[in-house]
């Protein structure tokens, strides 16, 4: 099992535009993250160096023991598989389950040992109904969990998830939901950017908040969605039922539904 | 209000298929009024905005029964000046950008110079509309440089510049952050006040709740409810049925069922507090 460190990482895009500035994160084998923030905080630069397609122009990222910058990104991407916040920059075979099963097979494992996996990934996205399908022909949406399916095929120990909640409707949401319990459950380390934070409240241990190319703070989301000073930072709001609690003088860091009712139900009561 | 779009029972086709994507849809669209339209992915939202552009059937081709009408003449009896009353925006911001514009700037430009409409105008009105939209600073760049976010607000912004009475807009915010979308939203709201009418199909139904007139729902091809947005949002049974509902109402919604002294559901942040707090007040003065 491998943590994941961030060591005074920078980077900057070959022009020397600085994405992320001096940053320094750990996340631990089998945790679940949520990483927050606006467009252009430096959220996918981030996460892409932590699976080797970009490498840190300053500082280091460490893969238990591995440091990204010795080694090639095919190897990195063999212990953290990345899924692309547009699917169509990652699909590129005619149907669901060969795109599913290309990971698998280019690691050259047993024939039986490929086939569960590649049913596994199709059956825990639900994409198994589509397999004999393109993928350009489902919707967006649809199309985000088929690559999901190829990165959980890989069996990787971190999965890094590039906005799936983007497009989702409630189904696609819930599926989500169950696809992250899954391979928690599995003891995987999943990091996910979500703009979501009704989605990132309820499915998170640990969330990290970025602005303006660094962290500005991770917590429980409790923590966080009740640190007014983080959320302005990074130009966020709390979830929905947090703010109607907030404004009815409810400080007691609720952040779903279940909590705002225990504690509007417990004043009513007095 | 007058009847802009008006669709008759309207079943529609997509070549090769034997399912309608969209069957038995009766509806009128109001001018100057704004609508969200809701329902699960593969419901027919997308295809209901193609009726609406006359994208269905005449690019998309395919089989349609009934009438759309807009303005009073059927869809399929306009050119291309249907194009200059409705505005689409696709869901996919990649689609939407031209391909043969190097600049931000010129993508913008480029559907007022199909028109023909003068350079100094053009200007006035790009500079105008990119104000609006906050990419003024992208001016310059290519646009498929440009993040999935930035992309959407081009897309957005070269529609706009029309100034189209009728706006469909497909998802716009999918790829913002939650600054972003409320200002999507609030350059929505801005068209609306210039007595623009707007269908917006869109997934945050929070903020359908906060900023739309009128909400129709979709599922599986059919128009399955349409009205006042506090109406229909309120309707809790809609979450059965794959319909997301604001936040604030399926709290009212369990609230009231715990017994909690709700005078109705709220659909809107705002109402969701003065209704609790007014609760929360007799509570403790009948105590």
């Amino acid at each position: 099992m491998h943590d994941l460190i961030l060591k005074n990482v920078s980077f900057s895009y070959p022009g020397g535009f600085l994405a992320v500035d001096d940053i320094n994160m750990e996340i631990k084998a089998g945790e679940n993250v949520a990483i927050v923030g606006q467009n252009g905080a430096g959220k996918t630069t981030t996460v892409k160096m932590m699976n080797g397609l970009l490498r840190p122009t300053k500082g280091d990222v460490l893969i238990g023991d591995m440091n990204t910058k010795d080694y090639t990104t095919a190897q990195v991407s063999r212990v953290v598989g990345y899924v692309f916040q547009n699917p169509d920059d990652q699909i590129f075979h005619s149907t669901v389950e060969s795109e599913v099963r290309f990971g698998p097979k280019m690691m050259k494992l047993e024939p039986e040992e490929e086939n569960s996996r590649v049913e596994e990934a199709l059956k825990i996205t639900g994409m198994d109904k589509y397999r004999e399908e393109n993928p350009y022909n489902l919707p967006l949406s649809t199309r985000k969990f088929v690559t999901i399916a190829a990165v959980i095929a890989m069996n990787t120990d971190v999965l890094i998830f590039d906005e799936p909640t983007a497009g989702q409707d409630m189904e696609g949401n819930k599926r989500l939901a169950d696809i992250l319990r899954i391979l928690h459950k599995q003891g995987k380390t999943v990091i996910t950017i979500s703009h979501d934070m009704e989605f990132v409240s309820m499915n998170f241990d640990k969330v990290i908040v970025m602005a303006k190319k660094k962290i500005v703070r991770t917590g429980t989301p409790r923590e966080i969605f009740w640190d007014m000073d983080a959320l302005d930072k990074a130009m966020l709001k709390q979830p929905y039922v947090s703010r109607v609690c907030r404004a009815l003088g409810i400080e007691g860091g609720v952040i779903c539904i279940e909590d705002a009712i225990n504690e509007i139900m417990s004043r009513e009561n007095v | 209000m007058a009847v802009v779009i008006e669709c008759k029972d309207v079943t529609y086709y997509y070549p090769l298929t034997e399912k309608p994507a969209v069957e038995d849809l009766n509806l009128k669209i109001e001018s100057g009024k704004f609508y969200g339209v809701v329902g699960e992915n593969g419901a027919g939202k997308t295809t209901f905005c193609a009726l609406l552009r006359g994208f269905a059937p005449g690019f998309y081709k395919g089989e349609l029964k009934g009438e759309v009408l807009v303005e009073g003449k059927k869809t399929i009896e306009y050119g291309g000046e249907l194009s200059a009353k409705i505005g689409y925006v696709f869901q996919n911001p990649f689609t939407q950008i031209s391909g043969v514009k190097d600049t931000v700037f010129e993508e913008v430009a480029y559907g007022l110079e199909n028109f023909g409409v003068p350079v100094e105008e053009i200007e006035r009105r790009v500079i105008e509309v990119m104000k609006m939209t906050d990419i003024e600073a992208l001016a310059e760049k290519n646009p498929f440089d440009l993040s999935g976010g930035q992309m959407q607000r081009v897309a957005l912004a070269s529609v706009i510049v029309l100034e189209p009475d009728i706006l469909i807009i497909d998802e716009p915010t999918s790829q913002l952050d939650p600054e972003g979308t409320e200002s999507v939203f609030r350059i929505i709201k801005a068209l609306k006040d210039r007595k623009k009418t707007i269908i917006l199909v869109e997934h945050k139904i929070d903020l359908i709740a906060e900023y739309a007139d009128e909400v129709l729902v979709f599922e599986k091809g059919h128009l399955i409810k349409s009205g006042d947005k506090e109406k229909i949002l309120s309707d809790i049974s809609l979450l059965d049925r794959g319909v997301s509902l604001p936040q604030v109402a399926i709290l009212g919604a369990k609230l009231k069922e715990k017994g909690f002294p709700l005078r109705k559901i709220p659909v809107t942040e705002d109402q969701a507090v003065r209704m609790i707090r007014e609760s929360l007040k007799e509570g403790k003065q009948d105590a």
